[in-house]
């Protein structure tokens, strides 16, 4: 146990295990919405795009997040802007307009050697970065996305599910996909100093898939994100200490190994549904897996009375 | 006699493609059409205007007398063409009839109580009350058109819009579903729907238009499926047996007969 209370001794360490469960929990959210509408290289373009902004805005004397905020608010927009009419499809707008805003940065830091070091943490992570600043644009944040992600739960599914359907039955699907724009780059933002740049779009990713894999129910795949979301977090923040690595990476890679686990966890879980499945019903030979509707069928007929 | 659905020269289509010019269509209230007519001819295109989804060059189209943005969208049901649909999306049966409810007042996530039992009763009409709390990916293509039909009539809706709702499904399935309709339609629900099911709707529909980038006939099946109709709407060789009442619809090179028994 003192492995774990040790570290807590220090301040930069706790405000780095808060930012990280808030970050990991609202990522864990965020990042259900964008696999189930297929947005994950949004997320990766973002990133890249309010890493751009962070450094113009250094330039400009700017906070880092004024100009993080301002630069990936405006690339969503952009990205929605340049999608509307469909002759561009999303994935060659968000290549276009997040990579011209990362070379931007890239070519400010290359031209001004001066101040590279202090992306480093933005583009890598790094729980020695996290200040009180931080943490308050974390907490605020996490909790107003939470608030929003509440509320508009109801809409945010159905426009999810069938965006065509949702706009008949009178939901404002253009005012939607802003809103959760909107969000989802507020997020990258927040999350940029604990995560990195170039692992944001893991730590979004990750914990979803992995609630995926756990639950076929919409409401429970969001709680068991957020609590893998939170729970990588914590871990790799723990391990990113301990390795004396980068916390993005520790942070990632922990995320993946959950995946692996829950994978294979789901894979033996269906060999032995098909081992009991075969062996109930002795010779007869399935032409699928594990199937609730057909399996209820077939125990209807085997235990009719003859 | 009133119009639920009323189409005046509307011009209509994309903006290098104009799908149909000056269009007049009246649907009156209480009516049961099948809209027919070869793939790209415009019938989706023709709902989406109908339903509002589809900028229109010119004219007006007007539901129930009233414009689009003055119609109260609760008094639509609408069933979108099941092959565009992510059956693999985290949902039940349950929870996809319960997004028809979602453009309610109520904010919270989860859903009421009153809400529950119109779900359930809704589910039990059509007989899929038992799989309301499966996956929506272990049901079968019959039980997955009575889904999203209970999510388009949950809100009790005058005009019910289908797009191509016996596609994908077996005739025994198709023959069920425009059964239901049919009951529904009974009821007083204006239904129009698109099919490319000629004697689907030979033997269940009781009018029918013949489209193709305009509306090429509308009637009585029994007065439109006419060789002359049919060739001008599909614009090949249709051959049309009757017999005691009943049709037979097919091409002449047979190469896909189909045979209906109403």
């Amino acid at each position: 146990m003192e492995f774990l209370l040790e570290p807590l001794a220090y301040e930069f360490f706790r405000h780095g295990l808060l930012a990280a469960l808030l970050v990991g929990s609202l990522c864990g959210v965020i990042g259900v919405y964008i696999i189930l509408r297929s947005m994950s290289y949004v997320g990766h373009g973002l990133s890249h795009a309010a890493f751009g902004g962070a450094v113009v805005g250094f330039t400009l004397n700017l906070n880092f997040y004024a100009g993080a905020g301002a630069m990936g608010l405006l690339a969503a927009l952009l990205i929605n802007r340049i999608t509307r009419n469909g002759r561009i499809k999303p994935d060659a707008a968000i290549g276009i307009v997040t990579t011209a805003m990362f070379a931007l940065g890239v070519a400010i830091i290359s031209q001004v050697r001066t101040f590279s070091q202090s992306f480093e943490a933005a583009l890598f992570g790094n729980i020695l970065g996290i200040t009180g600043e931080d943490l308050l644009v974390i907490g605020l944040v996490t909790i107003s996305t939470m608030i929003m992600i509440f509320f508009m739960y109801r809409p945010l599914l159905f426009s999810t599910f069938d965006n065509e359907a949702a706009q008949v039955f009178g939901i404002r699907t253009e005012a939607v996909q802003l809103i959760f724009s909107c969000l989802l780059t507020l997020s990258i933002i927040a999350s940029m100093n604990v995560v990195g740049v170039t692992m944001i779009a893991a730590t979004l990713i990750t914990p979803a898939a992995t609630a995926r894999i756990l639950t076929d129910s919409f409401s429970r795949m969001l709680i068991y994100s957020l609590i893998i979301g939170g729970i990588t977090g914590i871990t790799g923040i723990y391990l990113s200490y301990i390795f004396n690595a980068a916390s993005g990476a520790t942070i990632v890679l922990f995320g993946a190994s959950l995946f692996c686990l829950a994978l294979f966890a789901s894979l033996v879980r269906k060999k032995l549904t098909m081992h009991t499945h075969l062996h109930r019903h002795g010779n007869l030979v399935h032409s699928h897996l594990h199937d609730h509707v057909h399996e209820h069928k077939h125990d209807a007929q085997h235990h009719e009375p003859r | 006699m009133n119009s639920a659905i009323s189409l005046n020269d509307v011009t209509a289509g994309y903006e290098h493609n104009i799908v149909f010019t000056r269009l007049s269509l009246e649907i009156p209230v209480g009516r049961f059409a099948g809209i027919v007519g070869p793939t790209g001819c415009g019938k989706t295109t023709l709902l989406k205007t109908i339903l509002g989804m589809q900028p229109i060059f010119s004219g007006d189209v007007l539901l129930h007398g009233h414009p689009l943005d003055k119609v109260r969208r609760k008094s639509i049901g609408y069933v979108p063409q099941l092959g565009s649909i992510d059956w693999a999306f985290p949902v039940t049966v349950e929870e996809v009839i319960m997004m028809g409810l979602y453009t309610g007042k109520r904010v919270l996530p989860w859903p009421s109580k009153g809400e529950r039992e119109r779900v359930q009763d809704l589910a039990h009409r059509l007989g899929i009350y038992e799989i309301l709390r499966h996956h929506i990916v272990n049901t079968s293509g019959g039980q997955r058109q009575r889904a999203f039909l209970a999510r388009a009539l949950i809100n009790s809706p005058e005009l019910l819009v289908l797009d191509e709702p016996t596609s994908g499904v077996d005739i025994k399935t198709q023959h069920e579903v425009l059964h239901l309709l049919g009951d529904i339609n009974d009821e007083g629900v204006t239904i129009l729907l698109t099919t490319h099911d000629l004697n689907a709707v030979a033997s269940h529909l009781p009018w029918v238009i013949c489209f193709n980038n305009g509306v090429v006939a509308q009637g009585e099946p029994c007065d439109i499926f006419t060789n002359e109709i049919l060739t001008r709407t599909y614009g090949g060789d249709i051959v049309i047996v009757r017999h005691e009442g009943h049709f037979l619809i097919a091409n002449s090179r047979p190469l896909h007969v189909m045979v209906d028994q109403p």
